[in-house]
């Protein structure tokens, strides 16, 4: 048994990587060749210089975008949590049918493709849309403009990362021993000594899972900002898109794309470290 | 004077399903009582319902004369240890163990000592540091056990605690429970569905069987002098005859295959009854031809299930099946398909009535 075992790992199987191969090739041709492609023309585009990186991580503007980004980055995420956290806690702990609704609406509004979502606030908080109206009709005079601005993307963007919020911090909350809160129960902790000394703890990888994804997403979040935000205040992948779309600036979009991933490398680096990447989908 | 735990006319339903009826118990201060029944019998239950997880459907939980019914399980001051230990994954074990005494408002310097303190007493200074999953089967199950029992709790509730334990710890354990519990003197209730466990640790039995109390009494009258037929045979292997009384003043009894004997007791009984003869396998006596001054039947061997130091012979006389336990060194006198004689006195014959 022992030695039948030792000459199976021992000789290099084949099979699992033949039957990676059209995966492999796929992801070399469409993924792995246009990122070199990327990172060799963020060093040569328009000449073989580092000047590219040079005004990334100079300039006035390209610093006050990523700041932006990381800042909206950060304020999404912790909006997710505030909202997440309460939601899934109810998701996980209240009868099954209120449990299963909650879990629906969340569910669905996760299918929903986001770009269907994007628009739905567009229609929301447009002009003609019903808030203005609304606000309007209990005397308002001239309602403040609510699309196109910086409330009205980081709104959206909250609606559309809070699922991966929720459903991370949900999956933890649904595995907790039932026995671990009995017993802290039993040992004198009730209410809010209860939640902090006990259930918090006990559901922080949750938070560090749900956190994480949220943050990497929202950092290079494309089309929200886009078609929500204001143009004045642009965040990285808009300004990427702007660079290469308006000023066919393919280094500098390059480059700035580059940072992006080197950024998002870190942080998933120190969240492996502690946390284990694995634990990332749950 | 009355007992210190008490419980009264406790009963739970579930929907139709009722877990538990009319379930009466007091335990003495200090003493070590074992829940014993078979899985679903409702000691988990009762337990629950002492902890105050459970709300009995009706009744009355009663220590040192309080009702605690209305208590909340934080306000109980009960400790209790879970079969999978429940500990707190994210806290050390002297945190774990400090975190009743946290919750009740001790400062940390002093309450960290106290949990030192208490893992000293369970047999793990020095352990402190760790983690629970850096510690063995045994050890987290100690760290519980000094949890459960660092605040000084008026009872120590533990649910099937060396369950996931193999024989060996298991049996160091329970070793180990019994000192820590009679060095501290807490009124302790221990609940197990393996009876020599409850056999060797407890003051007293009490034997659970489809939501109701069959028996409380301690260990050897519950072997010795069984209340219902289900107690004689859930504890140790016994032979259960049925019978019917036919001489009661000169305590015979009959039975087709046995004809009369004579059975042991002081119950009054009258002409007639049916009732169940209990005949512990090891008061049985194999011999080759019959032997004087005792009951004699004739039985065939059938099985023989040897244990080393001594053997159960399972054979049939009639359509009895019969057990007798012999030592191991006379189990070679027999085989397996042979005739035999198997002999007992009337003292070791114990009338049921139930
Ligand atoms: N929440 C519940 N709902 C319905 N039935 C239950 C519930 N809890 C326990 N029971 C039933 O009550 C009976 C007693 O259970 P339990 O006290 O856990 O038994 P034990 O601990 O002796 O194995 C079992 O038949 C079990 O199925
Ligand atoms: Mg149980």
């Amino acid at each position: 048994m022992g030695t039948s075992l030792s000459k199976l790992t021992e000789k290099p199987n084949i099979w699992p990587w033949l039957l990676l191969s059209p995966l492999g090739i796929y992801m070399l041709i469409f993924f792995v060749v246009p990122l070199a492609d990327v990172a060799i023309m963020s060093f040569t585009e328009p000449r073989p210089t580092l000047a590219n990186y040079t005004k990334v991580l100079t300039g006035a503007l390209y610093q006050r975008v990523f700041l932006n980004t990381f800042l909206t980055a950060a304020f999404v995420t912790a909006c997710c949590l505030l909202v997440g956290y309460p939601l899934a806690y109810l998701m996980a702990h209240s009868k099954p049918r209120t449990a299963m609704l909650i879990l629906l609406l969340v569910t669905m509004s996760f299918w929903t493709s986001f770009l269907v979502r994007t628009y739905s606030w567009m229609v929301l908080l447009g002009n003609n849309g019903p808030l203005i109206a609304f606000l309007q009709m209990i005397g308002i005079e001239s309602p403040p403009q609510l699309l196109f601005t910086r409330f009205s993307s980081t709104l959206a963007m909250i609606h559309i990362l809070a699922p991966y919020m929720i459903m991370n911090i949900y999956s933890v909350m649904k595995k907790i021993d039932p026995a671990l809160i009995r017993s802290a129960e039993s040992l004198g902790a009730k209410g809010f000594s209860l939640f902090r000394h006990v259930y918090l703890p006990l559901t922080a990888p949750g938070i560090a899972n749900g956190s994480v994804l949220v943050f990497v997403i929202c950092l290079g979040f494309y089309v929200t900002p886009v078609l929500l935000g204001s143009p004045r205040e642009q965040m990285i992948a808009g300004l990427i898109g702007h660079q290469i779309e308006e000023f066919l600036a393919f280094g500098l979009g390059s480059a700035m794309a580059m940072v992006l991933l080197a950024v998002t490398l870190v942080i998933l680096t120190i969240y492996h470290r502690r946390f284990g990447l694995d634990k990332l989908w749950g | 004077m009355t007992s210190y735990l008490q419980l009264s006319s406790i009963t739970k339903t579930y929907g139709h399903f009722t877990a538990l009826s009319d379930v009466n118990l007091s335990v003495e201060k200090g003493e070590f009582v074992t829940f014993l029944g078979p899985s679903g019998s409702g000691k988990t239950t009762t337990l629950m319902i002492i902890a105050g997880f459970e709300k009995a459907t009706s009744g009355l939980v009663q220590v040192g004369g309080q009702s605690i019914t209305q208590l909340a399980p934080h306000e109980r001051n009960i400790g209790i240890v879970f079969q999978n230990y429940a500990l707190f994954p994210h806290k050390t074990a002297v945190e774990n163990v400090y975190f009743p005494l946290q919750m009740r408002g001790v400062s940390r310097s002093q309450g960290l000592k106290k949990a030192e303190d208490m893992l000293s007493l369970v047999g793990l200074k020095g352990f402190g540091h760790r983690h629970p999953k850096e510690l063995s089967g045994g050890q987290q199950q100690r760290v519980a056990l000094a949890r459960a029992l660092v605040f000084e709790p008026s009872l120590l509730l533990l649910d099937e605690p060396l369950g996931a334990l193999d024989k060996n710890l298991r049996e160091q354990m329970q070793i180990e429970i019994k000192r820590i519990q009679r060095s501290l003197g807490v009124t302790t209730i221990f609940v197990t569905h393996d009876q020599s466990e409850a056999m060797s640790m407890s003051d007293r039995i009490v034997v659970f069987e489809k939501g109701r109390i069959e028996q409380a009494a301690a260990p050897l009258d519950i072997y010795h002098r069984p209340q219902t037929s289900f107690v004689a045979a859930f504890i140790g292997e016994s032979n259960l005859i049925p019978a019917t009384v036919t001489n009661a003043s000169a305590r015979i009894a009959e039975n087709p295959v046995l004809d009369s004997f004579d059975y042991a007791g002081t119950e009054v009984l009258s002409d007639g009854q049916p009732v169940t003869l209990l005949i512990r396998p090891e008061h049985i006596k194999l011999s080759r031809s019959p032997i004087e001054g005792r009951k004699n039947v004739r039985m065939t061997v059938e099985t023989i299930v040897n244990y080393g130091d001594n053997a159960l012979v399972i054979g049939r006389a009639g359509d009895l099946t019969m057990r007798v336990r012999v030592l191991g060194a006379d189990v070679v006198i027999i085989k397996e398909g042979e005739e035999c004689c198997i002999s007992w006195t009337p003292d070791s014959v114990f009338v049921i009535t139930k």
